[in-house]
């Protein structure tokens, strides 16, 4: 008797350990990765008391489809870029949410009215608004300095190599805003051949001044090697490297290209009602903004981009550091995810054999 | 069964001389039955049981490493190879329109059973949250239409009023465009080849032929050539600097020699990652070797080399790392050549050279099939070196791989390049066998 008591404690408490209580993040790493654990992952734990297990991976969205496939989900949050986000839940890879869910702002309008345009979709929450920005080394234009897109392309006027992310999208936007196409009207001239033939006579025109970055931590590694003047890069990391290691490095807001990266749920996720929970409290205003004091990236939420407060560890204000500041959002264009959905393939293939030929 | 009357069948047995061969083969038998074991048990079936036990004993010994083989390398390889000729993304999903490609010919244009059947299956799919795949799938085929199918499926769920072809021309006019109509054929079975087709810069037409794609678009086939010939050249590059270090190693006395192997075998023990960088340290154009050459004078302060981000790169950082891959089999063949051979060729009057072109070198060849193999197929794999000192003429094929891999999450498309890529190794294994006899390989 006594064993078979100990044995189905025994069998009930492995059962316990199975559902326990946990949520299980795919996250980036990094700097961006730090923002998660320290904005998000932390106070969660220490309000609801259910621990949060974090993982890297360079993009979570290849291991959720990993995942998801094998039929074998760890994930229960993960990290992904909209386009990511878009794809995958159209594959049927990810959990649809409901917005209802989300926590209201302050001052009672519901989640998805106090989100930018895009913010909330049927698998996605956007956590932040990143950018791609122009940045230039101060300390090698002693005169004039970039002001545009323009410039970035201008040799003659400002020498040095340029550092570009290997790949079609952010470049032949950029390359066209550089040619003189307003914002609003670039993903149009985009989608026709003589618009695609006149972004890459322009890529042309620097091609070989050119380094090509493949990891987000490679553009402040050249500007500080001096290896290049310009780079054409995520603001964050750029803001990171001139914040902490006090470099020289302005950016040029004009012709930025902004994107939202947010959570997902994977289809099949263990611990579903923690993950959304989960959800829940890191999109609420508070601590979404509590999130940008860690990494300038901007919080989607118009409540919470109010009171975002100062850079961790300083007294400076971050607001003007933020992509999604009025300041900054002069000739910004936001990135046109269907338009990458449908033209990715085709685009970088024609970006590969340009770059290889 | 022939009676005895049969004339053929007499013909038969005597041309086949069976009968009187048969009673010598019995006879033999009955005398092999006849020796036994000390425990009465014939001989014969005693052995081949003694042995039979002894060799499932050695199979149960191997079993583990079998199962780990097949489990981490032919399994996962048949996965691969399956995946670049399958995909079903439109075939599972679409399945009255695949039904109306099966009956009709290439090139047959679009009735409106056709429409109806893809109306049909457009609103299944898009109740069953399918649509984004077999969208994607077709994207594959013909850029741009991913979101035709997602917009349409949103459109339709609630079903369509026959008739079909007019209200989904009305929906979107790209319904009509034949060429969507050739993509779709080509996915409407499962299994395809127009990943391999693609790999190697091919398409399909709207009459189904196989046609170059753009010009505009051609990058794969380079890229497979530039493999083989940087990979060609690192293996040449390895042989050249690590042959006279291994001769080195395997001459000099023991003490030195340990020395030296150590100075090989450190840089070996280091991490790839931290060798390429440090390569990039080195090599940029505000690096200590330019800075270097400017001090010396050899080279202007504005003429500073590039030496990073080109294929100048990728060969200097890749036949460093690989060097020790080519040293090592080497210097465990010289270890083992006697040098009485080459001092008797010399007493025999042949001239240095000649002893050691015909009399040394024949005798590392195992070493160097061995070396120049390794460094080869390594070299052809290398993905993390050209991505980070490579640039853009650096690239190698199998940073292709990796983007379809990890960013446009196309795994078939990446599977048909690897499989083309395991092809390539292949041939040029059995190619190195004919030629030098992979018995010869030696790797210590």
């Amino acid at each position: 008797m006594k064993k078979t008591l100990i044995l189905t404690s025994a069998l009930c408490s492995m059962g316990l350990t199975v559902q326990a209580q946990e949520v299980n993040l795919l996250s980036w790493g990094g700097a961006y990765g730090r923002s998660h654990a320290e904005a998000y992952a932390k106070p969660f734990t220490a309000e609801t008391g259910i621990p949060v297990n974090i993982a890297d991976a360079d993009n979570p969205a290849t291991p959720i489809k990993a995942m998801v496939e094998a039929g074998n989900v760890t994930a229960d949050v993960a990290s992904v870029e909209y386009a990511d986000a878009v794809r995958l839940c159209d594959e049927g890879l990810l959990e649809t949410l409901d917005a209802e869910a989300l926590t209201a702002a302050d001052d009672g309008t519901a989640a998805a009215d106090d989100y930018i345009e895009g913010g909330v979709t049927d698998c996605f929450v956007a956590t932040d608004v990143y950018s791609m920005v122009q940045v230039y080394d101060d300390s090698k234009f002693a005169d004039a300095k970039p002001t545009g897109p323009a410039d970035f392309f201008d040799l003659e006027k400002f020498p040095g190599k340029r550092t570009m992310r290997k790949g079609a999208k952010f470049n032949l936007e950029f390359a066209l805003m550089a040619d003189g196409v307003p914002a609003s009207e670039v993903y149009d001239t985009l989608a026709t051949p003589e618009g695609v033939d006149r972004a890459f006579d322009k890529l042309d025109s620097i091609k070989g001044d050119v380094v090509w970055w493949e990891a987000g931590a490679q553009p402040p590694q050249l500007l500080a090697d001096g290896e290049v003047t310009m780079a054409y890069a995520f603001n964050g990391r750029i803001f990171d490297a001139a914040m902490k290691d006090n470099k020289p490095f302005k950016i040029v807001w004009d012709g930025q290209i902004y994107e939202m990266e947010g959570w997902v749920i994977p289809r099949g996720a263990p611990h579903m009602e923690e993950a959304i929970k989960f959800i829940a409290f890191s999109t609420a205003p508070k601590n979404q903004a509590r999130a940008a004091e860690f990494i300038s990236y901007g919080p989607p939420r118009k409540s919470a981009a109010a009171i975002v407060g100062n850079i961790e560890g300083s007294d400076q204000p971050m607001g003007p550091h933020l992509p999604t500041t009025e300041a900054n959002m002069t000739n910004a264009l936001g990135s046109d995810l269907d338009f990458w959905v449908d033209h990715d393939s085709e685009l970088n293939e024609r970006f590969n054999a340009w770059l290889a030929g | 069964m022939a009676s005895p009357l049969d004339p053929h069948a007499a013909v038969v047995t005597e041309a086949g001389g069976l009968p009187p061969e048969a009673p010598a083969r019995d006879a033999q038998a009955a005398r092999a039955a006849g020796l036994t074991t000390a425990d009465g048990k014939p001989l014969k079936r005693a052995l081949a049981r003694a042995s039979r036990r002894s060799r499932r004993r050695a199979f149960l010994l191997v079993l583990p490493l079998l199962a780990f083989i097949v489990i981490t390398f032919v399994i996962p390889i048949g996965q691969m190879l399956h995946r670049s000729v399958h995909n079903d993304g439109f075939s599972a999903n679409m399945p009255q329109i695949g039904a109306w490609f099966a009956q009709t010919e290439p090139g047959t244009a679009p009735d409106e059973a056709a429409f109806a059947a893809l109306a049909e299956d457009l609103r299944l799919a898009a109740e069953e949250r399918t649509i984004g795949i077999v969208g994607t799938r077709i994207n594959y085929e013909m850029s741009g239409t991913r979101s035709l199918f997602t917009s349409t499926g949103r459109k339709v769920r609630n079903g369509l009023e026959p008739p079909y072809r007019e209200a989904l021309l009305a929906l979107d006019k790209g319904w009509g465009d034949p060429a969507l109509w050739t993509a779709m054929r080509t996915s409407s079975t499962a299994y395809t080849d127009s990943f391999y087709l693609a790999s190697l810069d091919r398409t399909r037409d709207d009459q189904g032929r196989i046609t170059q794609v753009n010009e505009n678009h051609r990058v794969y086939i380079m890229l497979f050539m530039r493999t083989l010939w940087l990979s060609a050249l690192v293996t040449f590059t390895t042989f050249l600097l690590g042959f006279p270090v291994a001769h080195l190693l395997a001459t000099l006395p023991l003490r030195r020699s340990n020395l030296l192997m150590i100075l090989v075998l450190l840089p070996f023990w280091t991490s790839l990652l931290v060798r390429t960088t440090s390569w990039m340290v080195l090599l940029q154009q505000q690096g200590v070797v330019n800075d270097m050459l400017i001090w010396l004078g050899i080279i202007s302060a504005d003429g500073r080399l590039k030496m990073m981000y080109n294929q100048t790169g990728t060969i200097i950082a890749m036949t460093h790392i690989l060097l020790p891959f080519m040293i090592l089999p080497l210097y465990s063949v010289m270890r083992t050549i006697n040098p009485a051979y080459v001092r008797a060729a010399r007493s025999l009057g042949a001239t240095s050279w000649t002893a050691f072109r015909r009399i040394y070198f024949p005798q590392t060849l195992p070493g160097l099939g061995a070396g120049a193999l390794l460094v080869f197929i390594l070299a052809v794999g290398y993905y993390i070196t050209p991505a980070l000192v490579g640039g853009a003429s650096g690239q190698l094929i199998s940073n292709m791989i990796a983007e379809h891999m990890t960013r446009t999450l196309n795994w078939s498309m990446a599977a048909a390049l690897a499989a083309i890529l395991l092809a390539g190794v292949l041939i040029l294994y059995w190619v190195y066998d004919r030629l030098v006899g992979i018995d010869n390989l030696k790797l210590g």
